[in-house]
Protein backbone atom coordinates (compact mmCIF):
# COMPACT_ATOMS: atom_id res chain seq x y z
CA UNK A 1 0.00 0.00 0.00
CA UNK A 2 1.17 3.81 -1.11
CA UNK A 3 1.81 5.13 2.05
CA UNK A 4 -0.66 7.89 1.95
CA UNK A 5 0.44 11.97 2.56
CA UNK A 6 1.91 13.36 6.10
CA UNK A 7 -1.15 15.25 7.78
CA UNK A 8 -0.65 18.93 8.05
CA UNK A 9 -3.20 21.36 10.05
CA UNK A 10 -4.18 21.09 13.36
CA UNK A 11 -6.24 18.21 13.39
CA UNK A 12 -4.49 15.52 13.97
CA UNK A 13 -6.38 13.23 16.23
CA UNK A 14 -9.84 14.80 14.91
CA UNK A 15 -9.23 14.79 11.54
CA UNK A 16 -11.82 12.35 10.52
CA UNK A 17 -14.44 14.66 12.56
CA UNK A 18 -12.94 17.88 10.47
CA UNK A 19 -12.96 16.27 7.09
CA UNK A 20 -16.18 13.82 6.87
CA UNK A 21 -18.00 14.77 10.36
CA UNK A 22 -17.69 10.87 10.57
CA UNK A 23 -16.35 8.34 12.41
CA UNK A 24 -13.09 6.89 10.72
CA UNK A 25 -14.12 2.63 9.95
CA UNK A 26 -11.34 0.50 9.36
CA UNK A 27 -10.73 1.40 6.09
CA UNK A 28 -10.82 5.32 6.18
CA UNK A 29 -8.29 5.03 8.92
CA UNK A 30 -5.72 2.94 6.88
CA UNK A 31 -6.87 4.76 3.88
CA UNK A 32 -5.56 8.25 5.89
CA UNK A 33 -2.77 7.12 7.82
CA UNK A 34 -1.49 3.28 6.10
CA UNK A 35 -0.79 0.63 8.86
CA UNK A 36 1.23 1.67 11.29
CA UNK A 37 5.30 0.57 11.27
CA UNK A 38 5.88 -3.23 12.06
CA UNK A 39 7.89 -3.94 14.98
CA UNK A 40 11.12 -5.20 14.49
CA UNK A 41 13.33 -6.41 17.05
CA UNK A 42 15.01 -4.73 19.65
CA UNK A 43 16.56 -1.96 18.09
CA UNK A 44 13.14 -1.05 16.35
CA UNK A 45 11.96 -1.08 20.10
CA UNK A 46 14.50 1.20 21.26
CA UNK A 47 14.33 3.88 18.72
CA UNK A 48 10.12 3.91 19.56
CA UNK A 49 10.94 4.63 22.82
CA UNK A 50 13.54 7.07 21.87
CA UNK A 51 11.68 8.56 19.08
CA UNK A 52 8.27 9.47 21.89
CA UNK A 53 10.86 10.57 23.99
CA UNK A 54 12.33 13.31 21.78
CA UNK A 55 8.42 14.33 20.84
CA UNK A 56 8.47 15.81 24.11
CA UNK A 57 4.77 14.22 24.46
CA UNK A 58 3.20 14.01 28.11
CA UNK A 59 0.57 11.76 29.20
CA UNK A 60 -2.58 13.81 28.41
CA UNK A 61 -4.99 12.22 31.59
CA UNK A 62 -4.36 14.73 34.37
CA UNK A 63 -0.40 14.78 35.55
CA UNK A 64 0.76 15.43 32.05
CA UNK A 65 4.33 13.14 32.78
CA UNK A 66 6.59 12.78 30.01
CA UNK A 67 5.21 9.45 28.09
CA UNK A 68 8.78 8.48 26.71
CA UNK A 69 10.16 8.24 30.19
CA UNK A 70 7.52 6.60 31.45
CA UNK A 71 7.10 3.80 28.93
CA UNK A 72 11.56 3.47 29.28
CA UNK A 73 10.88 3.00 33.00
CA UNK A 74 8.32 0.12 32.17
CA UNK A 75 10.47 -0.93 29.58
CA UNK A 76 13.77 -1.43 31.93
CA UNK A 77 11.37 -3.15 34.79
CA UNK A 78 11.84 -7.22 34.91
CA UNK A 79 9.25 -9.77 33.19
CA UNK A 80 6.44 -9.87 30.80
CA UNK A 81 4.89 -5.91 30.32
CA UNK A 82 1.50 -4.92 30.70
CA UNK A 83 -0.53 -1.80 28.92
CA UNK A 84 -3.64 -0.70 30.17
CA UNK A 85 -5.01 1.95 28.04
CA UNK A 86 -6.88 4.42 30.12
CA UNK A 87 -10.37 5.15 28.80
CA UNK A 88 -12.45 5.92 32.08
CA UNK A 89 -13.00 9.94 31.68
CA UNK A 90 -14.02 10.47 34.86
CA UNK A 91 -14.13 13.87 35.29
CA UNK A 92 -17.70 15.03 34.79
CA UNK A 93 -16.61 18.22 33.17
CA UNK A 94 -14.81 16.45 30.49
CA UNK A 95 -15.58 14.78 27.17
CA UNK A 96 -12.53 14.63 24.99
CA UNK A 97 -11.89 10.70 25.55
CA UNK A 98 -15.33 9.92 24.39
CA UNK A 99 -14.90 12.05 21.19
CA UNK A 100 -11.82 10.86 20.19
CA UNK A 101 -13.13 7.24 21.09
CA UNK A 102 -15.78 7.96 18.96
CA UNK A 103 -14.28 9.46 15.84
CA UNK A 104 -10.93 8.13 15.68
CA UNK A 105 -11.36 4.97 17.48
CA UNK A 106 -8.50 3.34 15.37
CA UNK A 107 -5.68 5.99 16.25
CA UNK A 108 -6.13 4.33 19.98
CA UNK A 109 -6.14 1.00 19.56
CA UNK A 110 -3.10 1.20 17.60
CA UNK A 111 -1.37 3.64 19.87
CA UNK A 112 -2.32 0.61 22.36
CA UNK A 113 -0.78 -1.71 19.75
CA UNK A 114 2.53 0.58 19.58
CA UNK A 115 3.24 0.98 22.73
CA UNK A 116 2.76 -2.63 23.29
CA UNK A 117 5.17 -3.48 20.81
CA UNK A 118 7.96 -0.53 22.62
CA UNK A 119 7.31 -2.73 25.69
CA UNK A 120 7.40 -6.40 23.60
CA UNK A 121 4.22 -7.95 25.19
CA UNK A 122 1.10 -9.08 24.23
CA UNK A 123 -0.95 -7.76 26.92
CA UNK A 124 -3.28 -4.97 26.06
CA UNK A 125 -6.15 -4.14 28.41
CA UNK A 126 -8.56 -1.45 27.20
CA UNK A 127 -10.70 -0.05 30.20
CA UNK A 128 -13.53 1.89 30.36
CA UNK A 129 -17.22 2.07 31.60
CA UNK A 130 -19.23 0.09 30.14
CA UNK A 131 -22.59 2.48 29.97
CA UNK A 132 -20.58 5.41 28.15
CA UNK A 133 -19.60 5.84 25.05
CA UNK A 134 -16.48 5.23 24.82
CA UNK A 135 -16.70 1.63 25.48
CA UNK A 136 -19.51 1.33 22.83
CA UNK A 137 -17.39 2.89 20.36
CA UNK A 138 -14.23 1.09 21.56
CA UNK A 139 -16.68 -2.39 21.32
CA UNK A 140 -17.26 -1.36 17.75
CA UNK A 141 -14.22 -0.23 16.62
CA UNK A 142 -12.95 -3.83 17.55
CA UNK A 143 -15.59 -5.34 15.47
CA UNK A 144 -13.67 -3.75 11.81
CA UNK A 145 -10.67 -5.03 12.66
CA UNK A 146 -8.76 -8.21 11.69
CA UNK A 147 -6.24 -7.97 14.94
CA UNK A 148 -9.11 -7.63 17.74
CA UNK A 149 -8.09 -10.49 19.67
CA UNK A 150 -5.24 -8.99 20.83
CA UNK A 151 -7.11 -6.30 23.00
CA UNK A 152 -8.71 -7.18 26.09
CA UNK A 153 -11.92 -4.40 26.72
CA UNK A 154 -12.68 -4.54 30.13
CA UNK A 155 -15.94 -2.76 32.35
CA UNK A 156 -14.49 -0.66 34.75
CA UNK A 157 -16.43 0.45 38.00
CA UNK A 158 -17.76 4.57 37.30
CA UNK A 159 -15.94 5.75 40.40
CA UNK A 160 -13.99 8.72 40.15
CA UNK A 161 -10.98 6.82 41.76
CA UNK A 162 -11.24 3.72 40.01
CA UNK A 163 -9.40 5.31 36.62
CA UNK A 164 -6.40 6.45 39.05
CA UNK A 165 -3.42 4.03 37.90
CA UNK A 166 -3.51 1.65 40.97
CA UNK A 167 -6.78 1.47 41.11
CA UNK A 168 -6.69 -0.08 37.65
CA UNK A 169 -4.15 -2.48 37.95
CA UNK A 170 -5.60 -3.45 40.94
CA UNK A 171 -8.94 -3.89 39.50
CA UNK A 172 -7.23 -6.12 36.85
CA UNK A 173 -4.92 -8.13 38.91
CA UNK A 174 -8.73 -9.46 40.38
CA UNK A 175 -8.63 -7.00 43.54
CA UNK A 176 -10.98 -3.75 44.36
CA UNK A 177 -10.76 -0.37 41.90
CA UNK A 178 -9.36 1.48 44.72
CA UNK A 179 -5.89 3.01 44.73
CA UNK A 180 -3.34 0.66 46.74
CA UNK A 181 -0.62 2.16 48.38
CA UNK A 182 3.01 3.54 46.62
CA UNK A 183 5.71 2.07 46.73
CA UNK A 184 5.76 0.32 44.11
CA UNK A 185 4.28 2.41 41.50
CA UNK A 186 2.53 0.64 38.38
CA UNK A 187 5.44 1.11 36.32
CA UNK A 188 7.62 -1.44 38.59
CA UNK A 189 4.75 -3.93 39.93
CA UNK A 190 1.24 -3.15 38.64
CA UNK A 191 -1.16 -5.90 36.87
CA UNK A 192 0.11 -9.23 38.46
CA UNK A 193 3.02 -7.89 39.96
CA UNK A 194 4.23 -7.07 35.98
CA UNK A 195 5.60 -3.79 34.73
CA UNK A 196 2.67 -1.90 33.49
CA UNK A 197 2.45 1.53 31.38
CA UNK A 198 -0.99 3.44 32.13
CA UNK A 199 -1.70 5.63 29.45
CA UNK A 200 -4.53 7.79 28.61
CA UNK A 201 -6.43 6.92 25.33
CA UNK A 202 -5.22 10.30 23.87
CA UNK A 203 -1.55 9.96 24.81
CA UNK A 204 -1.73 6.22 23.04
CA UNK A 205 -3.66 7.84 19.87
CA UNK A 206 -0.86 10.65 19.79
CA UNK A 207 2.11 7.79 20.17
CA UNK A 208 0.37 6.14 17.22
CA UNK A 209 0.79 9.31 15.02
CA UNK A 210 4.46 10.05 16.17
CA UNK A 211 5.49 6.03 15.33
CA UNK A 212 4.11 7.09 11.81
CA UNK A 213 5.09 10.21 11.26
CA UNK A 214 8.17 11.22 13.92
CA UNK A 215 8.75 13.33 16.63
CA UNK A 216 10.00 16.18 14.51
CA UNK A 217 6.32 16.36 12.70
CA UNK A 218 4.68 15.99 16.14
CA UNK A 219 7.10 18.80 17.29
CA UNK A 220 6.19 21.19 14.59
CA UNK A 221 2.65 22.27 16.46
CA UNK A 222 2.32 23.57 19.60
CA UNK A 223 5.13 25.26 21.62
CA UNK A 224 8.87 24.38 22.94
CA UNK A 225 7.59 22.98 26.44
CA UNK A 226 4.16 21.84 25.41
CA UNK A 227 4.63 20.17 21.75
CA UNK A 228 2.15 18.86 19.51
CA UNK A 229 -2.11 19.52 20.10
CA UNK A 230 -4.19 18.54 22.11
CA UNK A 231 -8.03 17.88 22.90
CA UNK A 232 -9.55 20.46 24.76
CA UNK A 233 -13.36 20.16 26.09
CA UNK A 234 -14.87 24.18 26.26
CA UNK A 235 -17.74 24.14 28.17
CA UNK A 236 -19.67 26.07 30.48
CA UNK A 237 -21.39 29.62 29.65
CA UNK A 238 -20.48 29.90 26.25
CA UNK A 239 -22.71 28.87 22.94
CA UNK A 240 -21.70 25.94 21.50
CA UNK A 241 -19.66 23.41 24.28
CA UNK A 242 -17.57 20.87 22.67
CA UNK A 243 -14.57 19.46 22.07
CA UNK A 244 -11.88 21.02 20.14
CA UNK A 245 -8.21 20.29 18.90
CA UNK A 246 -5.69 22.89 19.26
CA UNK A 247 -2.01 23.13 18.87
CA UNK A 248 -0.73 24.01 22.53
CA UNK A 249 -0.02 27.51 23.06
CA UNK A 250 -3.59 28.50 21.70
CA UNK A 251 -4.56 31.85 22.95
CA UNK A 252 -7.88 31.15 25.67
CA UNK A 253 -9.93 33.52 24.31
CA UNK A 254 -9.46 32.18 20.72
CA UNK A 255 -10.35 28.48 22.21
CA UNK A 256 -13.89 30.46 23.78
CA UNK A 257 -14.26 32.24 20.39
CA UNK A 258 -14.75 28.66 18.52
CA UNK A 259 -17.26 27.26 20.53
CA UNK A 260 -19.47 30.29 19.46
CA UNK A 261 -18.47 32.83 22.59
CA UNK A 262 -18.76 33.46 26.00
CA UNK A 263 -23.04 33.13 25.96
CA UNK A 264 -23.11 35.56 28.48
CA UNK A 265 -20.56 37.88 31.18
CA UNK A 266 -18.11 35.91 32.42
CA UNK A 267 -16.01 35.87 35.52
CA UNK A 268 -14.55 33.03 36.20
CA UNK A 269 -12.76 29.98 33.96
CA UNK A 270 -12.25 26.35 35.92
CA UNK A 271 -8.95 25.43 33.67
CA UNK A 272 -7.84 21.33 33.90
CA UNK A 273 -10.91 19.34 35.44
CA UNK A 274 -12.97 19.51 38.65
CA UNK A 275 -8.92 18.73 40.19
CA UNK A 276 -7.74 21.83 38.65
CA UNK A 277 -7.87 25.80 39.44
CA UNK A 278 -10.18 28.54 38.92
CA UNK A 279 -9.02 31.73 36.90
CA UNK A 280 -10.43 35.01 37.02
CA UNK A 281 -12.15 35.84 33.48
CA UNK A 282 -9.71 39.20 33.35
CA UNK A 283 -6.62 36.51 33.93
CA UNK A 284 -7.62 34.11 31.42
CA UNK A 285 -8.18 36.29 28.62
CA UNK A 286 -4.48 36.78 28.56
CA UNK A 287 -3.39 32.87 28.83
CA UNK A 288 -2.34 30.86 26.40
CA UNK A 289 -3.10 27.11 26.27
CA UNK A 290 0.20 25.64 27.36
CA UNK A 291 1.51 23.90 30.16
CA UNK A 292 4.12 26.52 31.03
CA UNK A 293 1.30 29.27 30.39
CA UNK A 294 -1.03 27.95 32.74
CA UNK A 295 0.93 26.55 35.38
CA UNK A 296 2.52 29.70 35.78
CA UNK A 297 -0.85 31.42 36.25
CA UNK A 298 -1.34 29.02 38.82
CA UNK A 299 -3.79 26.21 37.25
CA UNK A 300 -2.92 23.12 35.04
CA UNK A 301 -3.54 21.97 31.99
CA UNK A 302 -5.15 18.59 33.97
CA UNK A 303 -7.91 17.16 32.20
CA UNK A 304 -7.72 19.58 29.16
CA UNK A 305 -10.96 21.32 30.06
CA UNK A 306 -12.42 25.18 29.77
CA UNK A 307 -15.34 25.78 31.73
CA UNK A 308 -16.64 29.17 31.90
CA UNK A 309 -18.43 30.51 34.51
CA UNK A 310 -20.86 33.08 34.44
CA UNK A 311 -20.70 36.38 36.27
CA UNK A 312 -24.27 35.74 37.64
CA UNK A 313 -23.56 32.53 39.13
CA UNK A 314 -21.51 31.68 42.18
CA UNK A 315 -18.39 30.75 42.63
CA UNK A 316 -18.15 29.61 46.20
CA UNK A 317 -21.43 27.65 45.70
CA UNK A 318 -20.28 26.07 42.91
CA UNK A 319 -17.14 25.21 44.29
CA UNK A 320 -18.55 23.36 47.21
CA UNK A 321 -20.73 21.51 44.84
CA UNK A 322 -17.49 20.09 43.18
CA UNK A 323 -16.07 19.27 46.50
CA UNK A 324 -18.75 17.52 47.67
CA UNK A 325 -19.05 15.39 44.75
CA UNK A 326 -14.92 14.87 45.29
CA UNK A 327 -15.56 13.89 48.92
CA UNK A 328 -18.12 11.37 47.18
CA UNK A 329 -15.89 9.72 45.27
CA UNK A 330 -13.19 9.07 47.92
CA UNK A 331 -12.26 5.93 48.29
CA UNK A 332 -12.72 6.20 52.03
CA UNK A 333 -9.01 5.02 52.63
CA UNK A 334 -6.97 7.14 53.59
CA UNK A 335 -7.89 9.67 56.92
CA UNK A 336 -6.64 13.02 55.55
CA UNK A 337 -9.04 11.86 52.47
CA UNK A 338 -12.26 10.70 53.89
CA UNK A 339 -12.31 12.76 56.86
CA UNK A 340 -10.67 16.27 55.49
CA UNK A 341 -12.72 16.35 52.16
CA UNK A 342 -15.74 16.18 53.89
CA UNK A 343 -14.51 18.43 56.18
CA UNK A 344 -13.53 21.02 53.83
CA UNK A 345 -16.89 20.58 52.19
CA UNK A 346 -19.00 21.94 55.25
CA UNK A 347 -17.06 24.82 55.64
CA UNK A 348 -17.22 25.69 51.89
CA UNK A 349 -21.14 24.88 52.26
CA UNK A 350 -21.75 26.99 55.07
CA UNK A 351 -19.81 29.70 53.27
CA UNK A 352 -22.08 29.86 50.27
CA UNK A 353 -25.18 29.46 51.98
CA UNK A 354 -24.24 32.28 54.39
CA UNK A 355 -24.65 29.80 57.03
CA UNK A 356 -20.91 30.44 58.23
CA UNK A 357 -21.26 34.45 58.76
CA UNK A 358 -21.66 34.41 62.01
CA UNK A 359 -18.67 31.57 62.48
CA UNK A 360 -15.65 33.95 62.91
CA UNK A 361 -13.18 31.09 63.19
CA UNK A 362 -14.45 29.71 60.05
CA UNK A 363 -11.65 31.26 57.26
CA UNK A 364 -8.31 30.06 60.08
CA UNK A 365 -10.25 26.28 60.14
CA UNK A 366 -10.40 25.83 56.68
CA UNK A 367 -7.14 27.34 56.02
CA UNK A 368 -5.62 24.93 58.47
CA UNK A 369 -7.47 22.49 57.02
CA UNK A 370 -6.52 22.96 53.25
CA UNK A 371 -2.58 23.37 54.55
CA UNK A 372 -2.88 19.74 56.38
CA UNK A 373 -4.61 17.82 53.28
CA UNK A 374 -2.37 17.23 50.55
CA UNK A 375 -0.07 14.56 49.78
CA UNK A 376 -1.20 12.23 52.50
CA UNK A 377 -2.96 10.73 50.11
CA UNK A 378 -2.46 7.08 48.70
CA UNK A 379 -3.24 9.19 45.22
CA UNK A 380 -3.39 12.06 44.26
CA UNK A 381 -7.29 12.62 44.66
CA UNK A 382 -7.32 14.80 47.71
CA UNK A 383 -4.71 16.71 46.53
CA UNK A 384 -7.20 17.81 43.54
CA UNK A 385 -9.96 19.31 46.02
CA UNK A 386 -7.18 20.87 47.73
CA UNK A 387 -5.91 22.51 44.85
CA UNK A 388 -9.86 23.77 43.56
CA UNK A 389 -10.64 24.96 47.08
CA UNK A 390 -7.52 27.03 47.11
CA UNK A 391 -8.48 28.67 43.77
CA UNK A 392 -11.71 29.04 44.39
CA UNK A 393 -10.08 31.33 47.81
CA UNK A 394 -8.00 33.17 45.35
CA UNK A 395 -9.90 33.82 42.50
CA UNK A 396 -13.26 34.73 44.58
CA UNK A 397 -11.93 36.28 47.29
CA UNK A 398 -14.10 39.19 47.02
CA UNK A 399 -17.22 37.20 47.11
CA UNK A 400 -15.89 35.03 49.81
CA UNK A 401 -15.09 38.10 52.10
CA UNK A 402 -18.75 39.15 51.51
CA UNK A 403 -20.50 35.58 52.39
CA UNK A 404 -18.49 35.51 56.00
CA UNK A 405 -19.82 38.60 56.98
CA UNK A 406 -22.97 37.74 55.66
CA UNK A 407 -23.09 39.46 52.68
CA UNK A 408 -23.88 36.55 49.86
CA UNK A 409 -23.58 37.33 46.30
CA UNK A 410 -26.15 37.45 44.00
CA UNK A 411 -25.61 33.92 42.66
CA UNK A 412 -25.68 32.52 45.96
CA UNK A 413 -29.59 31.24 45.54
CA UNK A 414 -29.18 30.08 41.72
CA UNK A 415 -29.50 26.76 40.37
CA UNK A 416 -25.65 24.63 39.81
CA UNK A 417 -24.62 25.64 36.98
CA UNK A 418 -21.39 23.33 36.62
CA UNK A 419 -22.91 19.07 35.75
CA UNK A 420 -22.53 17.29 39.31
CA UNK A 421 -23.77 13.58 38.88
CA UNK A 422 -26.32 12.91 41.20
CA UNK A 423 -25.18 10.90 43.83
CA UNK A 424 -23.28 13.89 45.12
CA UNK A 425 -25.89 15.94 45.47
CA UNK A 426 -27.18 15.22 49.20
CA UNK A 427 -24.20 16.55 50.84
CA UNK A 428 -24.60 20.14 49.83
CA UNK A 429 -27.99 21.05 49.52
CA UNK B 1 31.78 18.06 56.08
CA UNK B 2 30.43 14.77 56.43
CA UNK B 3 27.19 13.88 57.88
CA UNK B 4 25.18 10.48 58.90
CA UNK B 5 22.26 8.66 56.86
CA UNK B 6 19.10 10.89 57.33
CA UNK B 7 16.21 9.23 58.45
CA UNK B 8 12.52 10.18 58.00
CA UNK B 9 9.29 8.81 58.92
CA UNK B 10 6.39 7.51 56.40
CA UNK B 11 2.95 6.32 56.87
CA UNK B 12 1.18 3.93 54.45
CA UNK B 13 -2.08 6.40 54.67
CA UNK B 14 -4.21 3.38 53.52
CA UNK B 15 -3.03 0.98 56.17
CA UNK B 16 -2.88 3.82 59.48
CA UNK B 17 -6.33 3.22 61.24
CA UNK B 18 -5.15 6.62 63.52
CA UNK B 19 -4.51 4.77 66.52
CA UNK B 20 -2.21 7.52 67.52
CA UNK B 21 -0.10 5.71 69.19
CA UNK B 22 2.65 6.93 67.45
CA UNK B 23 2.35 10.11 68.94
CA UNK B 24 2.12 9.09 72.06
CA UNK B 25 5.49 6.92 71.35
CA UNK B 26 7.33 10.42 69.81
CA UNK B 27 5.34 13.25 70.94
CA UNK B 28 8.12 15.34 69.87
CA UNK B 29 7.83 14.79 66.69
CA UNK B 30 4.66 13.37 65.63
CA UNK B 31 1.53 15.47 65.43
CA UNK B 32 -1.94 14.19 64.85
CA UNK B 33 -4.65 15.92 62.82
CA UNK B 34 -7.91 16.62 63.78
CA UNK B 35 -8.95 13.32 62.72
CA UNK B 36 -6.39 11.53 64.93
CA UNK B 37 -4.00 10.96 61.79
CA UNK B 38 -0.27 11.46 62.34
CA UNK B 39 1.52 14.44 60.52
CA UNK B 40 5.03 13.51 59.98
CA UNK B 41 8.23 15.72 60.24
CA UNK B 42 10.72 15.87 56.98
CA UNK B 43 13.54 14.64 58.70
CA UNK B 44 14.00 12.84 62.40
CA UNK B 45 16.34 14.61 64.67
CA UNK B 46 19.24 11.45 64.94
CA UNK B 47 18.56 11.80 68.68
CA UNK B 48 15.16 10.68 68.37
CA UNK B 49 16.28 7.82 66.04
CA UNK B 50 16.15 4.84 69.01
CA UNK B 51 12.47 6.74 69.45
CA UNK B 52 11.38 6.53 66.21
CA UNK B 53 12.16 3.07 65.78
CA UNK B 54 10.09 1.99 68.19
CA UNK B 55 7.20 4.40 66.96
CA UNK B 56 7.94 2.48 63.75
CA UNK B 57 8.05 -1.08 65.65
CA UNK B 58 4.89 -0.03 67.53
CA UNK B 59 2.32 1.15 64.70
CA UNK B 60 -0.72 -1.45 65.43
CA UNK B 61 -1.25 -1.53 61.77
CA UNK B 62 2.50 -1.89 60.42
CA UNK B 63 1.50 1.69 58.82
CA UNK B 64 4.57 3.70 60.06
CA UNK B 65 8.38 3.19 58.42
CA UNK B 66 11.77 4.63 58.93
CA UNK B 67 13.00 4.95 56.03
CA UNK B 68 16.80 6.14 54.57
CA UNK B 69 16.65 9.25 52.28
CA UNK B 70 20.20 9.74 51.58
S1 LIG C 1 -6.35 9.46 48.95
FE1 LIG C 1 -8.59 9.26 49.01
S2 LIG C 1 -9.18 8.52 47.02
FE2 LIG C 1 -6.96 8.21 47.20
S3 LIG C 1 -6.74 6.12 48.00
FE3 LIG C 1 -6.81 7.44 49.77
S4 LIG C 1 -8.98 7.55 50.38
FE4 LIG C 1 -8.89 6.72 48.31
S1 LIG D 1 0.45 4.33 65.32
FE1 LIG D 1 0.23 3.63 63.22
S2 LIG D 1 -1.98 3.42 62.89
FE2 LIG D 1 -1.66 4.65 64.72
S3 LIG D 1 -1.76 6.78 63.99
FE3 LIG D 1 0.38 6.18 64.07
S4 LIG D 1 0.76 5.40 62.02
FE4 LIG D 1 -1.44 5.47 62.21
Amino acid sequence: MNRPATPTGDHRLLAAWSDTGRPDSYDAHLARHGNPPNADGRAWRERLIAEVTHSGLGGRGGAGFPTGRKLAAVAAGRGRKVVVANGCESDPGTHKDRVLAQYSPHLILDGALMAAAALHTNDIFLCAHRDGPTYQALGQALTQRPDADRFSLVDIPARFVASEESSLANFLSGGDARPTSKPPRVFESGVAGRPTLVSNIETLAHISLIARYGAEWFRSLGTGPSPGTALVTVGGAVRTPGVLEVAYGAALPDLVASVGGASEPLQALLIGGYSGCWVPDSVARTLHFSHEELRAAGTTVGVGSVLALPAGACGIAETARILSYLAGESASQCGPCMFGLPAITADFAAMASGAGANDRALAARLQGRLSVIAGRGACGHPDGAVRLAESALRTFAVDVDAHLHGRPCRGAGALPFLPIPRRALSLVG
Amino acid sequence: MTRGPRWTLKVDPIRCQAHGLCAELLPEVVDLDEWGYPLLPGEVPPLLLSEARAAAAGCPTLALRLVHTD
